[in-house]
């Protein structure tokens, strides 16, 4: 009996359901990573050994810049139903009798990055589409004892989202009468736990050197 | 994820066209959204940022009705954030009589710096009982001699760190030319060296002094003095 002769056929190996999956994993992983925003300032965190994860939601960053001025951000919450943002700023607003458009307003929950805006340059800020002169409407939430806009923020910010938490993000060049300041006014506020933004570091303690 | 190309040997005799099937090399793009899965993978795992967590003390909104909490001075442990990233220590503590004295009579600083030979080795010196037992409990956790989840390691750590009553209580100053490295800088030395009291106050003007009289800078105006 003669043997069945196969067709001689090259091992080509068909790789589209590999390339539908790929696709699939990666278009996953576009949409669910998110871009880190270009903040206001730039800013260096200092290290430290902690290995506890920045939360997700419920915070309140405070971003000090090393010119000492100070941004703030706040997320929308856990659910984009919530709409933590507006809401803060539409308090915000009635405190200093400003009153914010529904377009306004949707264009801060839109927002990113964090805003270091004096309440009265609001609207201007939120209206314009310059970018250099958003960049310039940037100088720093107000927080002397006689136009104390960040102390309001915190109080607004923990009244509509009571489980909110504050996020230190400070450049190591920062000096420290800022952070001291708005660790003052945050604990006014009762704001007594704080997490500090650092990057993760390797530190080593010998227990031979203890020993000595 | 390269493709064995072989040769198809056509057979001899007579020439015909061929049937070709249309076929796309598709390994290019495979490898291509190989890499670009992996570069999204490891963004999106390594890019967040760590915390460091803070508790500070809740502010006494009325200090003529609580006292002050009394801590001993043999444990005490100073230390001040100075500028050009410099850290200056004293232990014990400074009596009213001898700051108020013309001129005040102020406890020596020691001058040290940031570096592991520096205040860490200090902390250490001092705390070397907790330190010694949290290392090793901590080598035991990782070697599996003591078979425990993370977070009851955690738990036994930071109940070591309440039971500890012989290391120092460390109560961190910062002179106004600190800059924030230095607070973070100093706050994950506390917990390297597993420090189990430690605060942060605010500083003294004699304190100040002391700093000023370290580190050759002229003395503030007399008026920010209390």
């Amino acid at each position: 009996m003669p043997k069945i002769k196969l067709p001689h056929r090259s091992p080509h190996i068909d790789m589209t359901p590999m390339v539908d999956t790929f696709c699939v994993v990666l278009t996953f992983l576009l949409l669910t990573s998110t871009m880190t925003q270009p903040e206001p300032a730039t800013v260096d965190t200092p290290f430290s050994i902690s290995e506890i994860k920045i939360p997700d939601f419920n915070a309140m960053t405070f971003l000090l810049a090393p010119d000492g001025r100070v941004f703030m951000n706040i997320d929308n919450g856990p659910d984009t139903i919530l709409k933590f943002r507006p809401k803060i700023l539409t308090e915000m607003g009635k405190r200093y009798g400003i009153e914010f458009t529904e377009a306004e307003l949707r264009n801060f929950e839109k927002q990113k990055s964090s805003m270091g805006v004096p309440i009265i340059k609001m609207k201007e800020w939120l209206n314009s589409d310059d970018n250099n002169l958003k960049k310039a409407l940037q100088t720093g939430i107000p927080m002397d004892s006689t136009d104390n806009q960040l102390a309001n923020w915190i109080l607004y910010a923990r009244q509509v989202n009571p489980a909110i938490n504050a996020c230190i993000k400070g450049d190591t060049e920062t000096q420290f009468l800022v952070v001291e300041k708005l660790l003052d006014i945050l604990q006014e506020k009762n704001v007594n736990r704080f997490s500090l933004i650092t990057t993760l570091e390797e530190a080593t303690v010998n227990i031979e050197e203890i020993q000595q | 994820m390269a493709e064995v190309i072989v040769d198809e040997k056509g057979k001899g005799g007579k020439k015909r066209a061929k049937k070709v099937v249309p076929r796309l090399d598709m390994t290019p793009m495979v490898d291509l959204m190989c890499l670009l899965i992996t570069f999204f993978m490891l963004v999106g795992a390594l890019s967040k940022p760590k915390v460091m967590e803070i508790i500070l003390p809740e502010r006494i909104k009325d200090p003529s009705k609580v006292d002050p909490p009394r801590i001993s001075a043999s444990r005490t442990l100073n230390i001040l954030l100075g500028p050009n990233n410099k850290v200056y220590t004293y232990p014990g503590s400074v009596k009213p009589e001898e700051f108020s004295a013309v001129p005040p009579v102020l406890p020596p600083l020691a001058e040290t710096d940031f570096s592991a030979q520096g205040i860490r080795k200090v902390l250490l010196e001092r705390n070397r009982t907790l330190a010694k037992r949290i290392a090793e409990f901590n080598q035991q956790v990782l070697s599996g001699k003591i078979p425990i989840s993370q977070d009851s390691a955690r738990n036994a750590v930071s109940k070591m760190k309440t039971d500890d009553d012989t290391g120092p209580i460390v109560l961190i100053k910062a002179y106004k030319n600190a800059n924030y490295g230095n607070f973070v800088d100093i706050l994950d030395e506390m917990n390297i060296c597993g420090i189990a009291r430690y605060t942060f106050v605010k500083i003294a003007w004699y304190e100040e002094r002391m700093v000023e009289a370290a580190a050759g800078i002229a003395p503030t105006a007399i008026a920010s003095a209390k």
